[in-house]
């Protein structure tokens, strides 16, 4: 706690300037130079899903042409997948945060670490090439997962943005691997497995993830791009290949993959919930454990995405039963967050609003994958609006409103200025509502049988379309809202103090923003960080 | 060593220095996790070869039956050379014994050269046959020139890996008993390399 002892304090954020921030290999430095550049993909893809939902506000064509409706939906899917979500909390938030919760000075590559921000930065120049040509067909519109035989026949952009995808891949992998030997090797003295906070275990079992599932889409996109390239037929059934086995590759990274996105904002809400409830974590063990158990379920459950596309009876039967086994983890979890809060005293503050939020849209996101999880049921559901709306209810409902949530939890350590409260508040609940709003209707609209992906629909369906549409306007203007109120924070807001929120955690032991060297001497740990209530708090 | 006056702390070329134990420890456990994600890497090719031969095993072993066995059983004898001076090379840092580090180097790289020479007749005699990608390309081949062709852009990797271990060894004098974990991590780098083609050779040449 004495940080003039030994050197000049100096924030990392000084000194400014391209040259020390582009080649720095800081990892806070670096963390929030991923977390400018995934919002800025965030916002562009958002205004990409804000001109689909606006050509749905009314039956027939408004705005776009067919073609161009695929565009947007592709251009939305693939943006918020390759370059805002995946990256997404564990390079951000994870970067920031991984060596001060452990109590190192910086990850364990830091080289590597900036090297994979090149190679980000790199990926996202080539699938921005993609958009080079002219717009009837150059631009992709085979949607986010590049689906064969389409996206051999299709004579719009898919090389670049697939060799954008595997470039980027290689990022998350590097990204992946640093996290790894950072927390098998960096931890501080007396900071044992199971004293380390939960959000460092989530980046545990995300990273364990990326390392393993991230190859296999690389092969999977480099095969379509010889496809492509050179015919060798692997995907092409006039070849002799078999599309479904595309689809096979394709989920065997892309569903392990919503679980690189969806741990680390579990482990933001594990963070968030004992500060502002000033109780221990309940179950710790259970929810570190359920964590790297998901991680290992995560890779064996690929199979429900091709229910309908061709698949044996019991290979069908085995994947349905195996998806279920995802819901256990995962409801520990949920249950374990639950009794954190039981007779904890509870201030609703907006990272804790965000942490409950995330609870119960979670839940909802959980509760309606269990429908499509199941054989019967799925042949109804599968490619219609249900399917949009349980995983927006992840994606978005889960893991934004946890990086928002952990953004506006740990923006004081980042600046050291804090945030107004009232707005924060005003930001979530248009989120919440605005949210609600978008994806609720898209339940029923799923249920009544209105398939994703079409750019026109039947007349019926006008009015919770509509709906909708007005939904995700207040969304978009939420974000407004919430980024605002955080960007003037880091500028004009008042100075946050090094522990606005009392909290036990190792990253609020040193000054806000943080010196560039962390600690000025490695801490030594005695205890675990969730000790509140239990002595000196 | 760059200059550092330029730059300020925490930037690419003024790093604060680790302790070589701990570096050391670092990147080895940082290799053998890069080593899980390069056999992720080929196991989904591997996949795609086991669904193909399921579904067209005439197609294979009529494919097999055109690919030259000697010159296969050649490059598989020299990458295990390889591996073998490889592991010399490695055993010689770890003790500073400088020359014998130096010419097992060598060595390793001229087994790598002659892999890539081998390698160069094979696939000029089967291009030389009009089996080239995008050209009347059976399923079997296309199998063929992507497996080999990815392993020869790993072993080009290993050999440049090992290229730079070799001028550090030579000009920097970089590697002895308390430094060895550069030759050690790139001999790790060079045997995957080296499993991953007695993994290929069989599927390929001779089933």
């Amino acid at each position: 706690m004495s940080s003039t002892e030994t050197q000049e304090y100096s924030p990392y954020l000084q000194p400014g300037g391209f040259k020390n921030w582009f080649f720095t290999v800081d990892h806070k430095r670096i963390g929030l130079m991923y977390l400018y550049a995934i919002l800025f993909f965030f916002i562009i893809a958002g205004v990409c899903g804000l001109i689909v939902k606006a050509e749905l506000l009314a039956p027939g064509m408004q705005f776009v042409d067919y073609h161009g409706y695929n565009v947007f939906f592709t251009l939305h899917g693939t943006i918020m997948v390759f370059l805002f979500i995946v990256p997404g909390i564990p390079a951000t938030l994870g970067n920031f945060l991984l060596p001060l919760m452990i109590g190192a000075k910086d990850v364990a590559f830091p080289r590597l670490n900036l090297l994979s921000f090149w190679i980000y930065v790199l990926g996202a120049f080539v699938v921005i090439l993609s958009l080079i040509g002219p717009w009837d067909e150059a631009w992709l519109d085979t949607g986010w997962t590049f689906y064969t035989p389409y996206s051999i026949d299709s004579s719009t952009g898919v090389i670049p943005v697939t060799l954008g995808a595997f470039i980027l891949g290689f990022s998350s992998v590097l990204t992946g691997l640093n996290f790894v030997v950072t927390i098998h090797r960096m931890r501080a003295p007396g900071m044992t497995w199971h004293r380390m906070p939960l959000f460092v275990w989530s980046l545990y079992s995300a990273s364990l993830i990326q390392i393993l599932a991230t190859p296999v889409v690389g092969i999977t996109l480099l095969l379509l791009i010889m496809e492509r390239l050179f015919g060798i037929g692997f995907f092409s059934p006039e070849l002799g290949g078999d599309p479904i086995m595309f689809e096979n590759f394709f989920w065997f990274y892309s569903h392990p993959v919503v679980y690189i996105m969806i741990l680390p904002a579990m482990g933001v809400v594990a963070e968030i919930l004992p500060v502002f409830s000033k109780k221990a974590i309940f179950g710790y063990r259970a929810i570190a454990y359920s964590s790297i158990a998901i991680a290992l379920v995560s890779f064996f459950v690929w199979g429900h995405h091709l229910f309908v596309s061709g698949m044996s009876y019991w290979s069908r039967w085995i994947f349905s039963l195996l998806t279920f086994a995802v819901a256990i983890p995962t409801a520990i979890k949920v249950f374990n967050w639950i009794a954190t809060l039981y007779k904890g005293s509870v201030k609703m503050d907006s990272p804790m609003l965000y942490a409950c939020g995330f609870i119960f849209l979670f839940s909802i996101a959980g509760l309606t994958g269990i429908p499509l999880a199941t054989l019967a049921t799925d042949v109804h559901f599968h490619d219609t609006y249900f399917v949009v709306a349980h995983f927006h209810y992840t994606m978005q409902g889960g893991t934004v409103v946890a990086l928002v949530g952990g953004l506006h939890f740990w923006w004081p350590k980042m600046y050291g200025r804090m945030y107004n409260e009232l707005i924060a508040k005003v930001g979530f609940w248009l989120l919440f509502l605005g949210f609600n709003a978008t994806f609720m209707p898209m339940f029923i609209l799923g249920y009544w049988g209105m398939p994703r992906r079409y750019a026109d629909y039947m007349a019926e369906f006008a009015d919770l379309h509509f709906a909708s549409s007005l939904g995700a306007m207040v969304n978009g203007i939420a974000y407004i809202v919430i980024l605002g109120n955080l960007v003037y924070a880091a500028f004009k807001g008042r100075a946050a103090g090094k522990n606005p929120y009392n909290s036990l955690s190792l990253e609020w032991s040193i000054p806000s923003p943080p010196p560039l060297t962390n600690f000025d001497e490695i801490p030594t740990v005695t205890t675990w960080t969730y000790g509140y209530g239990e002595e000196n708090t | 060593m760059a200059n550092h006056s330029n730059w300020a702390p925490g930037t690419f070329f003024h790093l604060h220095e680790e302790d070589p134990v701990e570096e050391y420890e670092n990147f080895k456990l940082g290799m053998w996790i890069f080593l899980a994600t390069e056999v992720l890497l080929f196991g989904g090719l591997f996949a795609v070869y086991f669904v193909m031969k399921w579904r067209y095993p005439d197609l294979f072993l009529a494919g097999a039956a055109q690919l030259n066995a000697l010159l296969g059983t050649g490059n598989t004898l020299v990458l295990l050379c390889s591996s073998f001076t490889m592991a010399l090379a490695v055993d010689a840092a770890q003790r500073g014994q400088q020359k014998k580090l130096v010419w097992n180097l060598v060595l390793t790289l001229a087994f790598g050269t002659v892999f890539l020479i081998i390698k160069f007749f094979e696939w000029k005699a089967k291009i030389g046959h009009g089996w080239f990608p995008g050209l009347n390309l059976d399923i079997f081949f296309s199998i063929y020139f992507m497996t080999t062709g990815l392993h020869l852009l790993h072993v080009l990797v290993g050999m440049s890996f090992i290229g730079l271990l070799l001028y550090r060894a030579v000009v920097h004098k970089r590697y002895h008993e308390e430094n060895f974990g550069g030759v050690e991590i790139g001999g790790l780098y060079w045997h995957l390399v080296d499993v991953i083609w007695i993994f290929l050779f069989p599927l390929l040449y001779l089933i």
